[in-house]
């Protein structure tokens, strides 16, 4: 008998960008199944649910692979400990996911997406497992954070891993999809916290009003936040160009799709600011931009250093939601046939308001599953 | 309470364990009984419902009590499925419906277990679990037009021949039951 490996979220992560081949045995339900998984260009997927297995693996061995590693997943991780245990047993080479789709959801990898002018970096957080994009713009010893997720430890150990200060912390805009670890941010380190006040009308603690010409300085002065006011997917949703050189376009504008404007509620109302947004502020924006979303929605957007974004001139391109010259056409993509709304979004925006302050478990119960903030 | 015939305390039992432990509980069960199955992972129901599907055991429905869910299980027996009838007067479910639209004066018997009527029954119907028949033969009348109904119509044909032989005079049994019933029904839990 073999012992069973236990793989971490960031090994299947690094096999996922680095685009190696493994073969997944994920013994979650059908539904969860279907719902959402691991996603990669080489993986190989086999769905059996635990409890149908119970009774020996004879029923999946034609469909096992007997030469190479399989990684068994469920929702936490009890079921793959028992099934790769069993499949250890029977002579395989067995791995199951610590933590389960759980840790999978919550694992954040910090990729640098490059230099700025005087000296300081970018660097991108890729929630890998369910699509999330968090920035950090360090210069100087200080930094600041933009769309944090609730996993703020991981953006405070890496600051500090870098010796750098967290000054500013921002969100681009009042989240549905997945709660936000800004203002513990700001609270844990004493930074500043930043919401656009049109999405904050109804927020239950105090916070910085994010409006155009509000610039702001991190590290060596050269380095500027201009915050661009781009409302859409919501009322107050506000862009950054950093350094002249990105354009952190929230949850407006995507690699290869464009934001909804329905979770709030307001689709028709907000489908004008939308275009407007997008044909034309966007437009008067120099191409040469590194457009730097807060989502990325399937894993065919990862560029090969496992980052993702891309220039402006080129989404202006080949996005095909900047390419509908028929304004009624683009309302219709924008409303109808919109996909299902994220896990429990509107007690994600009560909390993210402060109205409600549900434990970490609940929290996890909220975001499970992917997010869904966009339209192709 | 919903009446079970056993209890098995799953409560603090990480995911495998309860569905583990509810197959080998149920396995020793006689067929038609039914298990309440306490529980504290979420993630237990979604898993108990694909299972039983899965293994052919009916599920029954799930309350939350202060953090911890009771889920309703019901042994199915063989036979069950196979919905042979042997009492002669019969209704469908169609014509049960339009009777009780038309609010003829009937009796709706359910012979079906407690926690299944609780989950799920036809509003105004009284449950009569099969194995009390015998002793609540006094709570209906010799000439009320009683409508005996279960999930698949093989208990109610049981029930409504032992109704007919203690001289109960107009009985029908409706088929195939609520596992098809499209009409309104109403739960009976808090």
């Amino acid at each position: 008998m073999m012992a069973i490996r236990e793989m971490d979220a960031k090994e299947v992560t690094r096999k996922v960008m680095n685009k190696k081949e493994l073969f997944i045995l994920d013994v979650r339900n059908e539904d969860a199944f279907s719902d959402w998984k691991i996603e990669g260009e080489n993986l190989t997927h086999l769905n059996v649910p635990y409890f149908d297995l119970l009774d020996g693996l004879d029923e999946i061995k034609d469909q096992l692979p007997s030469d190479k590693e399989i990684l068994v997943v469920c929702a936490k991780e009890g079921s793959s400990i028992m099934v790769a245990e069993m499949l250890s047993d029977e002579g395989y080479e067995a791995a199951y996911l610590k933590g389960g789709m759980k840790a999978w959801s919550e694992h954040l990898e910090p990729v640098k997406v490059g230099d700025l002018a005087d000296g300081g970096e970018m660097y991108q957080f890729v929630r890998i497992g369910k699509g999330c994009l968090s920035y950090m713009v360090v210069s100087n010893g200080e930094a600041a954070i933009i769309d944090a997720t609730r996993m703020t430890d991981v953006f405070i150990d890496f600051a500090d891993s870098l010796g750098v200060q967290i000054k500013h912390v921002f969100d681009t805009h009042l989240h549905a999809d997945h709660i936000s670890g800004g203002r513990m941010i700001a609270e844990k380190t004493g930074a500043v916290y930043w919401l656009p006040p049109k999405d904050a009308e109804e927020v239950q603690f105090s916070y910085e009003p994010l409006v155009d010409g509000n610039d702001v300085k991190i590290g060596n002065t050269t380095i500027n936040i201009h915050p661009l006011y781009s409302p859409g997917h919501t009322i107050g949703s506000t862009s950054f160009v950093v350094d002249e050189k990105y354009l952190l376009s929230g949850d407006i504008l995507f690699v290869d799709s464009i934001g909804r404007p329905d979770l709030a509620g307001l689709a028709e109302d907000w489908v004008g600011d939308l275009r407007e947004t997008l044909y034309e502020r966007y437009k008067e924006l120099s191409d040469e931009l590194m457009v730097l979303p807060a989502h990325f929605m399937i894993i065919d957007e990862l560029n090969d250093d496992g980052s993702v974004g891309e220039k402006l001139g080129v989404l202006f391109a080949e996005n095909h939601g900047l390419n509908i010259e028929n304004e009624a056409e683009f309302r219709s993509l924008v409303t109808d046939n919109l996909p299902p709304q994220p896990n429990a979004y509107q007690e994600i925006r009560k909390t993210n308001m402060g109205k409600i302050t549900p434990d970490e478990e609940e929290q996890r119960e909220m975001e499970i599953g992917p997010n869904r903030c966009a339209v192709r | 309470m919903i009446k079970t015939d056993q209890v098995l305390d799953a409560k603090g039992l990480a995911c495998p364990m309860p569905i583990v432990k509810t197959k080998k509980t149920i396995t020793n069960m006689e067929p038609g009984q039914v298990l309440e199955v306490q529980a504290t992972d979420k993630g237990s129901t979604a898993d108990l419902k694909a299972w039983t599907e899965r293994v052919g055991h009916q599920y029954l429905g799930t309350v939350e009590e202060s953090g911890t869910l009771h889920h309703y299980v019901r042994k199915t027996t063989d036979s069950e499925e196979k919905q042979e009838t042997t009492y002669e007067v019969v209704v469908n479910n169609d014509e049960l419906q339009r009777k009780l639209e038309s609010s003829e004066d009937l009796t709706v018997v359910d012979v079906r277990e407690e926690a299944e009527y609780s989950f799920n029954h036809i509003p105004g119907a009284i449950s009569i679990p099969m194995g009390e028949l015998d002793n609540r033969l006094d709570e209906l009348g010799k000439d009320d037009e009683i409508y005996v109904i279960c999930r698949t119509g093989t208990r109610s044909d049981l029930a409504a021949q032992k109704l007919a032989d203690r001289g109960f005079n107009k009985v029908t049994n409706v088929v195939p039951g609520m596992s098809d019933w499209n009409g309104p029904t109403e739960k009976s839990i808090g």
